[in-house]
């Protein structure tokens, strides 16, 4: 075994079974008695603000009471009927920032209930059963190409294929998944979750599932706009922001996304290299998915490197506090400036009202990995209207293209979440469905 | 430091809290760690005749209710009175007795509805040295089916019947515990005071099928597929019994009648609140059952810092003080205008009461797009469900209109003067005012 203060990139800085232990399950399922103590806690709102908060408007009063009344089933059932990625939600949600930052629970006592463990509980319960809970309506002899496996695409094949319509789903990547399978934190999704999740969405029926097909290379638009009925484009983003720095080329310069995907990917994290020294550029929850991953595979020292002030940082106060407990280093008002052969430079920086910018002074962290995680960019677009660097959408996501609709992070609207991917996906599909069936 | 000594009808306690006849007093070895554990008294498990005790089921013989956390609120059970020998509870009660002579020890009775029954059980219960008895009338399960316990105590006759014969074989003081499974409480309690007891103990447990099992479609608790109705109590009852004391509290048959409260006391503000309404002392059985004898620290600690709060030094100075206050409902005063009020500090914005008042009341709350609830006055009726659907206590309060205002609901002003429903215009049997 390597020790963690082998110098350079190296594998195996920890033994298996601490490797195990540190990418175990974020939060553990909760047990029964657990589920129950949590959903009393539910006071049941009026119009309550964890359902305005959830981008996927899943009716959370119901689901728990339905759960603290013994019918977890129906409760899940609640929960796929707004969301059919709700197990998934449940895993990665930032609920901190959503349902539960919402929860009046939190305002008055700072303690909100527990409603993504609680929706993982119901989720759970449903996935466990043999089956498909969802019944396909009777064909309707239409045929939508569905591009993008990951959030946005699995959740408006799955409502087009339950409404009666044929999919056929592409992604480019050989899993399907999205982010789910290759860019969420490990932790966050254990035991082959993303793919269980897939097959178990998948279980409707009507929907065919093509991987290694990307748009631009194998698939174009303009062909799939001719053959199909309608066009749902969810290819997220596949660029990486550069650093544009010297030294951004040098060999332990990558993209974290990159790092995070090989990682979920990884049979035998014993193998998989982490530098003795590492940091991370960037403030969002990829920084931080990335950081945290790096210490757990051994990293002796790690940093997360944050141009602004802790509040502007993307990811929340609960993802700062757990790259904190980890051992991640926070570093705020610091950017890049220079990265040398195990060294970075970092120069701070203030913001005197018209704009960042650097202050001259500089701080070098001896570094044997960078992770660059500034943001990602669109890489297709399909020759669609680009506005912000997102393709433009209007309403439930429609194009500027007729019989073309796009949803997740590759369009305009919502944050960069799972769970506004769904929701937009979502909502795609009865955009579809109504358009399609016009004067049926 | 408050003194909470009891005297109750002559018998001297260290504190009012007393154990209830129930399982917890069902043998010398429960009874001395209760009173270890610093019960003022106890009130030992009923006795029946000589002869083979009574069986019990061997299946289960409580049934629950729950809230939040499976907090226990209900308890029935279908156990009988005890069914170990008589012997043996009469020798064992004496031997704590002589053991704790500064507690009190009531023995629970119940034999069958004939003179000598009575008149045979009655001496051997006085030579254990009890300081009294307690007439159990109000078992409602399996002994009322062979005619004893609330078989009896649903009939005044009989009751004044028994309590006269125990008053003539029996020297000190008798207690009658009264049923709650009548119309009319105050009736057994008249004909206890008239067959001469000294005091009327209540209530015992309320008939009831706690839950069905849904499987079997049984009745809980199940013995074999099958279930009966049993006895309920627990903080579920506690309102129930309460109105039953009061109402022999303040009834012109029975009023100043010493009184023991009994029915779902848990905490020490339970065992006030009987007191207040003319209890000399509690009797205690769920809640121990529930959480063991440990809990009389808190009522004793919690009712002396009370009385200390309040100045009382005594228990005999707040015993009955609620009792005046005790009224019909035809002379609440009409005149009297009350309001919700929200405190928007303590609000979470949970909307409970938006839609208690919305759904199901006057519509007299407000709702703003960012989620400020206020109370429209030209709408409340002050009914306080909102005060009791409000998770946060004291967020939302009823707060009196001054005479002299005018009430936006009504358009009238609001009068000083107290006025009722006796004399109310809408009363077409109003007395005139004078």
């Amino acid at each position: 075994m390597t020790s963690s203060t082998a110098p350079g990139l190296a594998a195996g800085r920890l033994d298996a079974e601490s490797l195990a232990t540190g990418f175990a399950d974020l939060h553990a399922p909760l047990d029964a008695h657990e589920v129950l103590v949590a959903a009393d806690r539910c006071y049941f709102c009026y119009d309550a603000p964890c359902v305005t908060a959830c981008p996927t408007s899943i009716d959370i009063p119901l689901f728990i009471r339905q759960i603290a009344t013994g019918t977890s089933l129906s409760a899940g059932q609640t929960i796929f009927d707004a969301n059919i990625l709700g197990g998934m939600c449940a895993r990665v949600c930032p609920t901190e920032d959503l349902c539960e930052g919402a929860c009046v629970r939190e305002a008055a006592e700072g303690k909100p209930v527990q409603i993504g463990r609680l929706q993982r509980h119901a989720t759970d319960t449903v996935m466990a059963r043999q089956g498909h809970p969802f019944v396909r309506a009777t064909s309707t002899g239409k045929r939508v190409a569905v591009v993008g496996a990951g959030p946005a695409g699995l959740s408006c094949a799955h409502r087009l294929a339950m409404l009666g319509h044929d999919v056929v789903l592409y992604d480019a990547r050989l899993k399907p998944g999205g982010l789910n399978e290759y860019g969420i934190a490990a932790y966050k999704s254990t035991n082959g979750f993303a793919q269980r999740e897939v097959d178990w969405l998948l279980g409707i029926g009507g929907i065919d599932l093509h991987t290694g097909k990307a748009l631009g290379a194998d698939l174009r638009l303009d062909a799939l706009a001719d053959e199909f009925d309608a066009v749902f484009l969810g290819t997220g983003l596949g660029g990486v922001n550069a650093l544009g720095i010297p030294g951004d080329d040098l060999a332990g310069v990558a993209d974290a996304v990159s790092f995070i995907a090989d990682l979920r990917q990884s049979t035998d994290l014993t193998t998989l290299p982490v530098g003795r020294n590492v940091v991370v550029i960037g403030g969002g929850m990829t920084a931080v998915d990335a950081a945290v991953q790096s210490k757990l595979l051994g990293a002796e020292n790690v940093t997360i490197a944050y141009r602004r002030g802790r509040e502007a940082m993307g990811a929340s106060r609960y993802e700062q506090d757990l790259a904190a407990s980890k051992g991640v280093k926070l570093m705020f008002n610091v950017q890049p400036h220079a990265v040398r052969e195990g060294a970075i430079d970092l120069e701070y920086t203030s913001d005197d009202g018209t704009g960042l910018c650097g202050t001259g002074e500089v701080i070098s962290l001896p570094v044997d990995q960078v992770f660059r995680a500034i943001g990602q960019n669109l890489t297709t677009d399909g020759g669609l209207t680009v506005e912000g660097r997102k393709i433009k959408v209007t309403g439930a996501g429609r194009t500027t293209r007729a019989g073309v609709w796009a949803g997740g992070d590759c369009a305009q609207g919502g944050d960069d979440l799972t769970v506004t991917a769904v929701a937009e996906g979502r909502d795609a599909a009865m955009d579809i469905h109504a358009t399609m069936m016009e004067g049926n | 430091m408050a003194d909470l000594t009891t005297d109750f009808l002559g018998i001297k306690s260290p504190n009012p809290f007393w154990l209830a006849s129930a399982p917890p007093t069902d043998k010398e070895y429960n009874v001395r760690r209760a009173f270890e554990a610093g019960w003022g008294g106890v009130v030992w498990k009923t006795l029946g005749s000589e002869g083979p005790p009574v069986v019990n089921v061997n299946g289960p013989r409580y049934g629950a209710i729950f809230g939040a956390d499976r907090r226990l609120l209900g308890l029935n059970n279908i156990e009988l009175i005890t069914d170990r020998p008589l012997e043996v509870n009469l020798e064992e009660m004496a031997r704590v007795k002589a053991d704790y002579p500064d507690r009190a020890l009531i023995a629970s009775i119940m034999v069958p509805c004939e003179e000598q029954a009575w008149k045979d059980i009655l001496p051997r219960v006085e030579e254990t040295g009890a300081d009294g008895i307690e007439l159990n009338f109000g078992c409602p399960h399996g002994m009322a089916e062979r005619g004893m316990g609330s078989a009896v105590g649903q009939v005044p006759e009989y009751i004044e019947m028994v309590v006269r014969w125990c008053k003539k074989y029996y020297d000190r003081p008798v207690i009658v515990k009264l049923t709650p499974n009548i119309t009319d409480i105050r009736k057994p309690a008249q004909a206890a005071r008239n067959g001469g007891a000294d005091a009327v103990s209540l209530i015992n447990t309320i008939n009831s099928i706690t839950s069905v099992n849904l499987d079997a479609m049984s009745p809980e608790p199940m013995i074999d597929g099958k279930g009966t109705h049993g006895g309920y109590c627990g903080p579920a009852v506690k309102p129930i019994a309460m109105n039953m004391v009061a109402e022999i509290a303040r009834d012109p048959g029975t009023r100043g009648m010493p009184i023991s409260g009994i029915g779902g006391v848990t905490t020490w503000r339970d065992a006030a609140e009987f007191m207040a309404l003319g209890c000399g002392n509690v009797q205690v059985c769920t809640a121990v059952m529930t959480y063991g004898f440990k809990i009389v620290d808190e009522m004793k600690s919690g009712l002396s810092q009370w009385m200390d709060e309040k100045g009382y030094t005594s228990t005999s100075d707040f015993v009955g003080m609620a009792v005046p206050n005790v009224t019909d409902w035809q002379y609440l005063n009409l005149n009297y205008v009350a309001k919700a009020k929200i405190n928007q500090d303590a609000c979470i914005s949970c909307g409970r009461c938006y839609a208690a008042c919305e759904d199901t009341s006057h519509q007299a709350i407000a709702m703003t797009p960012d989620r400020t609830f206020s109370v429209i006055d030209a709408e409340c009726v002050a009914c306080n469900l909102c005060v009791d659907v409000c998770p946060v206590e004291d967020c939302i309060t009823m707060e009196a209109m001054a005479p002299g205002t005018i009430d936006p609901r009504t358009g009238k002003i609001v009068q000083a003067e107290y006025a009722n429903w006796t004399t109310h215009p809408n009363n077409p049997g109003a007395v005139a005012a004078e």
